[in-house]
Parts: structure tokens; sequence; C-alpha cells
């Protein structure tokens, strides 16, 4: 007994050298060389100085994600195929959809060259982890901003969405309030923001209820249409997303109930702060365009417009931190030139000619919205 | 020239042989080498998980066990809310996937015999029927078998709750799963529920006694009779000593969304106990047609020449021999049924493997909560291996 106990502690042993060996391969790698002069930083994690294969570069951080994505020539974005607006394969397997899009334009504002983005797609479950350990450069994935996320999985950049919970129900049930959903079977992403809200919820109005949660969400949605569970509930946008794809969508009604704030922020792993501006400035760029009057048809005859805060946008004139951030002066004429500013985006994937989801709180501040980013100066 | 005849047998002193040549020195080393070999192994693993986790500034300390989970759990055997713990999600996760290992070990034990047997008939239907059965299971994915049940059958093929199929007597089969009657304990009940206990440890024990005195002795003690009667009298004697009315029954009411009260069987647990059960009873059956093939043809001869009616037959001389072969593998299905209800995760019944990852990241904690799965998992293996492997030592053929 005691000889076939110590064979399986070694196998566990093995097993969790196979699990550890899993995070460092994904993200040091081409990382190691660069930024040689960082290695004995004061700032060093207390890694036992027995590093000197790939730490020093990851202690010191800053620099080290934006070096990492020169040297790949892409950045690795966290991201999802199967929610349409937001993440989504187009006929031909492109991915497509608003959080792609932001991908794209770090892409093109960093290197270039929108089309030089990776693509890893992520279940909710997944994208704490990925981001933690440096798997993804950028988790663009509608991602609630949260301040516990905040802490522990990286640094979230500025929000792209302002969106709340709600819930969908059949039309035919005649449900309209969330007193109704009393006892009621409600189908739920699991390891989202969303599970949590929909326990609160209850638990504040003292209603019984059954969650049914998934990881994958084409299964919580196939098991709420097959009527499994009288109620499904996510972010709205999401919900109207999904039901496009119903196969009789006009049989599902998204109530008229907000339970909670999901601010949808793209985020950064933790530890470059360079990587973290830079990622925040082409947020700002493009909603700046667009409260600017930047197309991405008018991008190139912009760059001698009159106005001076748009030929600094576009890195015709003057500087807003491209020389501190290492990048190009022209990188948010580049951004836009590839994907459009913000209403660009938001019209293409979620606008009336799509998702027809009203742009609401995401209108900007000038228009009563809530959108508004800091002075690119 | 003296020639000398070589030496037929040099005794081994041990000051003539160099260390590098003695044989136990060589073998302590080889020991000691592999020793060293694996604790560095070790030792590099750990350092590899803690330098990592600490760059990454990931915390790999138990402590967020005790802070409130927040995530609701759809079914769990205690009690448990949003509100509680961390530990309490996880214990509820271990608790189910227990509830369904154990149940899903005894049905397919009894699903495999049956089919082996099958199998083996001189009948053609039932033999070509099992033959299908087995090799159409046996070669399909678990996961595939899994949501076949699941969504292909019963959350798309069956009613919904209102127009749910009423079985025989206020029990239900929804797509929402099957809620049946169930007997509940009265205030008065309790005498009937200790007189049940006592007669069902006083009907194993009589079994036991009096069917070793049989054997030992050769006379008979009824002991099937006996037990039977012990395992009526007491009860019987509790259901008068609580007044006649020790039950009462539970039977699911229809409200607004479901069925209320009674047992609620969810089609998430049922199909997941549906497949365990059916894939790995084509396994069992596959061994159990195999250690009965294993025992020598003779032996049925002997018995039946011996006048043995086949059952004895079956149950006397085959099955006692051909345990011998069948337990080994009999184990390693019974802990590949308990691994595989992690496949549980893709249809949401909450047990270990899905709570577990929940976990990681409602608590941002992948490394604590992987090592807790890993443990628990690890656990429940060893401990069923251990039981059954006594339990295989004692049946085994002692040789004389």
């Amino acid at each position: 007994m005691l000889r076939k106990l110590t064979l399986v502690v070694s196998v566990l042993i093995l097993a969790s050298l196979v699990l550890a060996a899993c995070g460092p391969a994904a993200t040091p790698a081409p990382a190691s060389s660069d930024s040689g002069a960082s290695a004995d930083q004061p700032t060093a994690a207390p890694a036992s100085g027995s590093g000197d294969t790939a730490m020093p570069a990851q202690a010191s951080g800053y620099g080290e994600i934006m070096n990492r994505v020169r040297e790949r020539g892409s950045v690795v974005c966290g991201g999802r195929t199967d929610l349409a607006g937001f993440g989504f394969l187009d006929a031909n397997g492109n991915n497509k959809g608003f959080d792609i899009d932001v991908c794209k334009a770090v892409a093109a504002a960093v290197l270039g060259d929108p089309e030089a983005v990776e693509i890893v797609p992520l279940t909710a479950a997944e994208r704490g982890p990925a981001l933690q350990t440096g798997e993804v450069d950028l988790l663009s994935r509608n991602v609630t901003w949260t301040s516990s996320r905040d802490a522990q999985w990286g640094n979230f950049t500025w929000i792209m969405f302002y969106d709340g919970q709600g819930f969908m129900v059949p039309t035919d049930s005649g449900i309209t309030t969330i007193e109704q959903l009393d006892g009621a079977t409600i189908c739920v992403t699991s390891g989202t923001t969303t599970e949590l809200n929909l326990a609160d919820a209850f638990r504040q109005r003292g209603l019984n209820y059954t969650a049914l949660s998934f990881e994958d969400t084409a299964t919580v949605y196939g098991t709420y249409e097959d009527g499994r569970c009288d109620a499904t509930t996510s972010d709205k946008s999401q919900l109207a997303s999904v039901r496009t794809g119903f196969q009789d969508p006009s049989a599902h009604t998204i109530l008229d109930i907000t339970i909670s704030k999901e601010p949808l922020t793209p985020a950064v792993p933790a530890g470059d702060d360079q990587w973290f501006d830079a990622v925040k400035m082409v947020l700002f760029g493009l909603v700046n365009a667009e409260e600017l009057g930047v197309t991405q048809a008018n991008v190139d005859d912009m760059k001698t417009s009159d106005n001076v805060e748009v030929r600094r946008l576009l890195g015709a004139e003057g500087e807003w931190g491209q020389a501190d951030l290492t990048l190009d002066p022209d990188a948010i004429a580049k951004a836009v030139a590839a994907v459009g500013n913000y209403g660009e985006i938001y019209d293409r994937y979620l606008g009336p000619d799509a998702l027809n989801i009203p742009r609401g709180p995401n209108k900007l501040w000038t228009d009563g919205g809530l959108l508004y980013a800091p002075p690119m100066r | 020239m003296a020639a000398s005849p070589p030496p037929v047998h040099i005794p081994r002193a041990t000051g003539q042989i160099p260390l590098w040549r003695d044989e136990r020195v060589l073998r302590w080393a080889a020991q000691l080498a592999s020793a060293v070999f694996v604790l560095t192994l070790i030792y590099l693993a750990l350092a590899n998980v803690i330098a990592a986790a600490s760059e990454r500034g990931l915390s790999l300390g138990f402590g967020f066990l005790n802070q409130s989970a927040g995530f609701p759990i759809a079914e769990t055997p205690i009690p448990y809310t949003p509100s509680d713990t961390f530990r309490t999600a996880f214990y509820a996760g271990v608790l189910n996937t227990l509830k369904v290992a154990g149940l899903g070990v005894v049905l397919a034990t009894i699903l495999g015999t049956l089919v082996g047997l099958a199998r083996l008939s001189s009948n053609w239907l039932v033999n070509r029927l099992a033959l299908v059965y087995i090799e159409a299971h046996r070669n399909i994915p678990l996961l595939v078998l899994l949501f076949l049940w699941y969504r292909g059958v019963w959350t798309t093929q069956l009613p919904g709750v209102k127009e749910a199929v009423r079985w025989p007597g206020p029990t239900y089969l929804t797509q929402r799963g099957v809620f049946m009657i169930w007997p509940h304990l009265t205030p008065t009940g309790t005498p009937f529920a200790v007189m049940l206990a006592l007669g069902i440890l006083s009907a194993m024990a009589a079994w036991v006694v009096l069917r070793r005195i049989r054997e030992r002795t050769g006379r008979a003690t009824y002991f099937g009779g006996v037990s039977a009667g012990l395992l009526i009298l007491f009860p019987l004697a509790g259901w008068f000593l609580s007044g006649g009315q020790p039950l009462a029954w539970d039977s699911p009411q229809l409200q607004a969304f479901n069925f209320v009260g009674g047992v609620h069987l969810t089609p998430e647990f049922v199909a997941l106990l549906v497949s365990l059960v059916m894939y790995t009873a084509a396994f069992i059956a596959e061994v159990v047609r195999a250690g009965i093939q294993a025992v020598d043809r003779g032996q049925t001869e002997a018995a039946r020449a011996l006048g043995l009616s086949p059952a004895h037959v079956l149950g006397l001389v085959i099955l006692p021999q051909a345990l011998r072969v069948i337990i080994p593998p009999l184990i390693s299905q019974y802990l590949n049924l308990t691994k595989n209800s992690s496949l549980a995760f893709f249809i949401g019944f909450p047990e270990l493997f899905t709570v577990s990852r929940i976990m990681i990241n409602q608590a941002g904690r992948a490394v604590p909560v992987f090592l807790m799965m890993m443990g628990a998992y690890l656990a429940m293996s060893l401990i069923t291996s251990f039981i059954l492997n006594l339990y295989n030592r004692r049946i085994q053929l002692i040789e004389r």
C-alpha cells in the first residue's frame, strides 16, 4: 500500500509539473531575450534568485508585453466566436464583431496592420486565468469590469460598452417583473458576474429560484430555447444578440428590468504599464475620433483639418504621448483607417442595420450618453 | 607447474569484492539515485509552481475558502445558498460526485452483469441484442451519449411541465425531469425508522451467521427465511408502535413554473446517470463475459454431472471462480465511472469538476482549486480501489 501511495504521489507531482509548465510556456518564450538591462531591477518579484531563465523580463514588466507583441508581429487577443455582434465568425470563417474590431484597432495602432491579430476563443470561465497567466495580450470579450477582477486578473483599460443585466422570457409566459419569476428555473453562464448578480437580486427580494449554469454559452441558450428554463439572464446586449439566432426571435421578450451595472471593458495582463497605457490611448482615440468627426472614410483628409485637436489626434501636428509609448505618431489614424471610429464600429455590428441595439448610454457625452474619453494632448 | 583446477565456488567474503562490484552496494546506489531523481523532480515542480505564481501575483493560499461563494448551485445534497462559503460549495460538488458515482456503480454492475450473461445466452436473439448493445455503447464517446440523453432526448423530446406525462400514481415525466411521490416520516414516525434500521441490520447479521453455520455443519439453517422474517417483523412492530401512521406521502404539485414537493430528479442528473451507467455497463458486460469464459468448461460439466440445477451451477460453481478474474478489471471500471462523471460539466450537473471550474473563476484562484480537485478525485479513487482490493484478496483462490 505504501509503495502504491508513493507512486501515486509522484504521479500527482508530475501532473502538477505539467500543469505548471503550461503557464510559463505560454508567456515568456519570445520575451526572454529582450530588455536585458532590466535583469536586476529592484522591483523584481521574490523569485528566489534562481531564475535566470525567463523571469527577469517578466519581473521588470515595463514595455515587456509591447516588445513581445512587436517581436511576434501580432497581438494575441482573448475573444469569442459565439456571440453575434460582439465576437463571431462570418460566412468565410473570419473573426468579426465589436470586440474583435477593438483588437484590430490596437493591432493597427501598434503594428500598423489590423490583421496582425490572433484571436483565442475563450469561455467565460477561462477569461480570468488567461489574463492572469499572460496567455493573451489583450482580453476583449465583453468582460465586466469589477473591483475584484481588477485586483486579481490584470488591468482594466476603459469602458467600451455600458451594459446592464436583464432577463429574457418566452413572450407567452406573460412575465413582466422580476417578482413573477419567483420559483423559476433560470439558465445562466457559469463563471460570470451575471451568475453572482442573479443570486444577489433574488436574495434581496427574497425570491426562490434554481440557477442552471453551463459554461458553454451555446448550451445556456440552447437549453433555454428547449424550454428547460423559464428564463435566461445575461447582459442585455448579449440577450439581444442571442435572440437573433433563435428559431423564432419574436417568441422571446427581453424584460424591461436592469439588475446590475455591466461596464464591458477590455483588459490587459498586469505588469506592463506601457502596454496598458498604449491600449487605453487607442480606445480613447476611437472615441475622440467620433467626437471630432474623424471617420474611416475621411481620416486622410482630416490630417490637414483646420482643427488642431484633429491634427494632433492623427499625428499631423504635436504630440499626445506617442513617443513615450513607442507608438508611431499616426497610430490613431491607422486605427481609425482600419476599423473606423467608435460610432462606426458600433453601427457596423450593433446599429440599426445589424443587431439594432439602441446606443442608449453608449452615446457620446455630447449627445447625452456616458462615453467620455480623456483629451489627447 | 602445479596445474591446480579452477575453483568451483569462491565463498563471498565482504572484503574481497570492490564496492563498485558489490551487488548490495549497487542496489542501494540505484535506490538512492532514483530517490534523488524523484525528489529533484518534485522540488523542481514545486519551485516552478511557486515561482510562476508569485511572478504573476497569484495567491496560493487556501484562505479564500472561508469567503462567501456568491454563485448559485442548481442542486445540492446539503443545504447551500450563494451566501455560504466556497468550502461548502466544494463539499456540495464532492457530494454530488459521490451521489452519481455511488448510484452509477451499483446500477452499472447490475446492468453489466445482466448484459454479460445475456451475451453468453444460447438464445440467439438475446445473445445478439446484448452484442448490439455492447458494441454500440463501447464505440460511441461518452460525451456524445451524454448530449444525446440530455439535449437529444430529455429537454427536447419530453413535454413541458404543463403537459407532463403522468405515470401511475402522482409521478410526472417532463422535460424538467422526473417528479416523484416520496415518503417522509411523520412526527410520530421515529420508532418505525428505528425498527426498520434494526430489521435490516438483524436480517443481515442472521444471513451471515446462519449461512456460515450451514457451510460449516451442513445442517439446514433456513437463513433465507429467517432473514426475510426479521426484515418484515421488525418494521411491522415499528408500524404499530408509532400508531399506524409513521409515513406520509409527499406528492408533487404543479405550481407557477414547476412541480413542487416529492422528489425531483433533474434532467442533468438523470442524463448523466443514464449515460454513465449504460456506457460503463457495456464494459462491465465484457468483463463479466470474459470472467465466466475463463472458467474451464469441465467445471460446468462436472457440476451438471453432480446434478446441480443451472442456477446452482452458475451461483455455486461458475461465478465464485469467475469473480477472481472479474474483480480487478471491474475496479478499473468503477474508477473510470467516477472520473468520467466529470463530463457532467458539459450538461451543467454541478458535480466536483463543474463546481471547481466555477470556483476557479469566481475566486480567481486556479492552482489551489486544482489541487483540491485532484486531491478529492485521488482520495475517492484510492478509497474505492482499497476497499475493492480487500474484497479481491478475500475471494482469491487460496492455494495450499
